[in-house]
């Protein structure tokens, strides 16, 4: 007797729970045979407001984190993602991909979250500073996460792209709201299972799908959402989001590359979202005594 | 004039120590400094210049309208193509340390020429501005060559034109954070400057001509918020730099955005100064009178939102008090003057305004006992007590010499009144132990923390804003970014 298959249910993924669209509403993408793969939520504009409550809730804890201790969750993001290396390589071939391309772009995947892994706790010696004022001041500057960032991830891919942009941007301890893929959803659900088993607290990264329009509309104009990546090549889009990051000076990047390739990495991705924080503190200064005494 | 002071029926008066202005070299008119040489306006049109101390007629300044910013591109592009991209950084840098050192050399007329046309005083401008500029162009001369080592793994290439719109609260020390990194890293200029602070620009220009900057490296065009707004949308500036108000600002990232330019954004503040129950009181009190009244209050890192532990707060404010009733409001030529003039009439009327507006939220106001001059525009320094968090003083940029005070119990709620704010440009704490001071200053949401200081600069030290503040940094090895693909 041949087994009746348990079919997944592919859901959104806020503050650490999968919950279905508050809208209740789904759409059923298909991939290029024309064959649906699934029914997914089709998101709105609360199920943004949500998330970017969830988001802003979760900066604080990620934030203060130890880097090393983010750095080891990233990691476990990766061997997560190692072990369920089958299921994403199939997923991505039901989307339309050939099984050599699926397999390529998960072990990329895979090798680019333990290249951002490695940057955690490596971000202030590299691009912090001291600075040798000439008052009796220890004055040194240090990047620190931007807060709530908003990405339109990659359209054209379902997995690489979403990694590249939203793995950097939580290296350093921000928390991202994500609208995946519309056409090939598929992977940013199943990732946002992976996050979920990666120690990644919840709220650090959410992750809805359907037509990004709605949602996006909410992020920029959203007081509490610090940053927006544009990695999407929607330019009615983009132009929308860039003109409503006035409202509360968003800083706007755009991301794109080539994520399939090798170097499509680097640590100016993670500065991008940090903001550069300046202190002076106080160093006494008595009598006449100097260090070659 | 000094104030006179009673005390028990004698008074002590200060003897006025008025800096002369014999030295100082100024024409009765200016025009525009357009690929090295000054040219009159297209329009024809003229504005004044006024001395805010004394309301007096200083020049005659050329207003620049789009033909005339066309213009100045043409001379910024045109030197950039043909001279200054291709120059080797070494000889750039020579040029940098050479005005440093040509405004040092006429550090005295600067700070004398400021001081007239911006109304801050003299002990200021001579102690502060001037020294800073001469030291912001002495620090980025000698990055010119060495850019390959600010941003590993980074490709250095200068962006083209630079179009770069600058404040009036400090004249000379913007364009100097404006034009000093722009060209150390090899792009060429357009500054405006304000229409009530133009002077010192325009005697930068004859520095730059006299230490024989290539023509057109930097222009210099005068003129009113249109002639800024043709600088931010002329299609062949790739950067804009902008300080000043952040509603101006969000209206500047918006052409930006539009346009793909590149942007830098330095605007508003209402910075929290905080002052916990075991600061030196004494040091906090100097603190915190440099915080909100260094340059009255135009400053917008100005430390406007005092906030005392409760267990201290009385204390500090008796002593707040008393500190400045010995403060010295009057001519800002007079050296012993500690509050000069306010910068405008316009300006002045927006912080009456705003005074008017604490006693109406019922905020409970202080001012010392003494005279300001019956002419010019002047302020006496202003406390507001039993201020809400939301009340408007207390959350909107008054830009003037006007503090308003809360009191907190817990460390935490220190924390969350400083950032509850939609600024993010700097913060102080006060406080005895080391410990306490890096716990406020890692977890306070701004891009310039002083501890048990306030109101201090320097050229490597970055300076610049989270949030509605603004982006990007000037100052450092950072504030390359900002002139860097």
């Amino acid at each position: 007797m041949s087994r009746l298959e348990i079919i997944k249910t592919y859901k959104i993924y806020i503050g650490g729970a999968f919950p279905r669209t508050e809208s209740g509403r789904y759409y059923t993408p298909v991939n290029p045979k024309g064959e649906k793969l699934g029914n997914i939520c089709l998101c709105s504009k609360k199920d943004a407001k949500n998330a970017v409550v969830a988001a802003r809730k979760a900066v604080g804890g990620w934030s203060e984190r130890a880097a090393f201790n983010r750095s080891q969750i990233l990691y476990r993001i990766a061997e997560m993602l190692e072990g369920r290396k089958a299921q994403f390589t199939e997923e991505l071939v039901l989307q339309g991909a050939t099984p050599k391309e699926a397999e390529k772009e998960v072990l990329l995947s895979i090798d680019r979250i333990v290249y951002y892994a490695g940057w955690c706790d490596k971000i202030s010696q590299v691009t912090g500073s001291v600075n040798p004022v000439s008052s009796s001041h220890f004055n040194f500057s240090v990047y620190q996460p931007v807060g709530v960032v908003g990405i339109v991830a990659d359209q054209s891919t379902s997995l690489i792209g979403l990694v590249s942009q939203v793995i950097p941007v939580i290296a350093s301890g921000n928390t991202v709201v994500v609208l995946a893929s519309e056409k090939q959803p598929l992977c940013a659900v199943t990732f946002a299972e992976v996050i979920n088993s990666s120690d990644v607290p919840g709220g650090v990264v959410n992750i809805l799908t359907g037509n990004p329009d709605e949602p996006a509309s909410v992020l920029g104009a959203h007081m509490d959402v610090n940053a927006i990546l544009l990695g999407a090549d929607l330019a009615d889009l983009n132009a929308s989001l860039r003109k409503s990051s006035a409202l509360n000076l968003k800083r706007v990047f755009e991301l794109k590359a080539d994520w399939n390739q090798e170097d499509a990495q680097g640590l100016y991705h993670i500065t991008d979202f940090m903001e550069l924080k300046t202190t002076w503190h106080p160093v006494e200064n008595i009598g006449g005594s100097t260090s070659s005494y | 004039m000094a104030k006179n002071k009673k005390t028990e029926g004698i008074e002590w008066n200060y003897s006025p120590s008025l800096e002369g202005t014999s030295h100082i070299q100024l024409n009765k008119k200016y025009e525009l400094f357009i690929g090295g040489k000054f040219v009159k306006p297209h329009s024809g049109k003229y504005f004044d210049t006024i001395n805010p101390a004394t309301g007096e007629v200083l020049a005659s300044i050329a207003h620049a309208d789009e033909s005339d910013v066309d213009k100045a591109v043409k001379a910024a592009r045109k030197a950039y193509n043909e001279v200054w991209k291709n120059m080797p950084g070494k000889e750039r840098g020579k040029y940098l340390f050479r005005i440093a050192r040509l405004i040092q050399d006429r550090a005295r007329e600067f700070s004398v020429i400021e001081t007239l046309d911006a109304g801050k005083t003299i002990r200021e401008s001579r102690d502060v501005d001037v020294p800073l500029a001469a030291n912001h162009f002495f620090y980025y001369a000698g990055w010119a060559d060495k850019l390959e080592y600010a941003f590993p793994n980074r490709k250095m290439e200068s962006l083209g034109v630079a179009g770069q719109v600058i404040p009036w609260n400090f004249p000379l020390l913007m364009a100097a954070w404006k034009i000093a990194p722009a060209l150390a890293c090899g792009n060429t200029v357009v500054l405006k400057p304000a229409e009530t602070t133009p002077l010192t620009a325009l005697k930068l220009a004859e520095l730059f001509r006299d230490a024989g900057l290539p023509d057109g490296v930097v222009n210099i065009v005068t003129g009113y918020g249109d002639t800024g707004e043709a600088i931010v949308r002329h299609n062949d500036v790739d950067k804009i730099a902008f300080t000043g108000s952040t509603p101006v600002g969000k209206k500047i990232h918006e052409i930006a955005m539009e346009t793909g330019k590149k942007c830098t954004l330095e605007l508003g503040g209402k910075s929290a100064n905080i002052i916990l129950d075991d600061a030196p009181v004494d040091q906090a009190v100097e603190g915190i009178v440099n915080g909100i009244f260094f340059n009255q209050g135009h400053v917008c890192c100005a430390g406007s939102r005092l906030l005392v532990q409760e267990s201290v707060a009385d204390l500090v404010i008796k002593k707040l008090k008393d500190r400045i009733q010995s403060l010295i409001v009057g001519n800002p030529l007079d050296k012993n003057t500690d509050i000069g003039a306010i910068n405008s009439e316009k300006q002045l009327n927006t912080i009456n305004n705003y005074i008017k507006l604490g006693i109406a939220e019922g905020a409970e106001m202080y001012q010392p006992d003494c005279t300001i001059p019956a002419n010019g525009f002047y302020c006496k320094p202003t406390l507001f007590t039993n201020v809400a968090q939301s009340s408007r003083i207390a959350q909107e940029e008054i830009f003037g010499p006007v503090l308003t005070i809360q009191t907190f119990r817990t460390v935490d709620e220190a924390i969350q009144k400083a950032n509850n704010t939609p600024y993010g440009l700097a913060a102080g704490v006060w406080s005895d132990k080391g410990s306490r001071l890096f716990n406020l200053t890692s977890r306070l949401n701004a891009g310039v923390i002083w501890g048990n200081t306030y109101n201090r600069f320097d050229p490597s030290s970055p300076f610049g804003g989270f949030k509605e503040s603004g982006y990007g940094r000037e100052g450092g090895v950072h504030g390359l970014g900002a002139y860097l693909k």
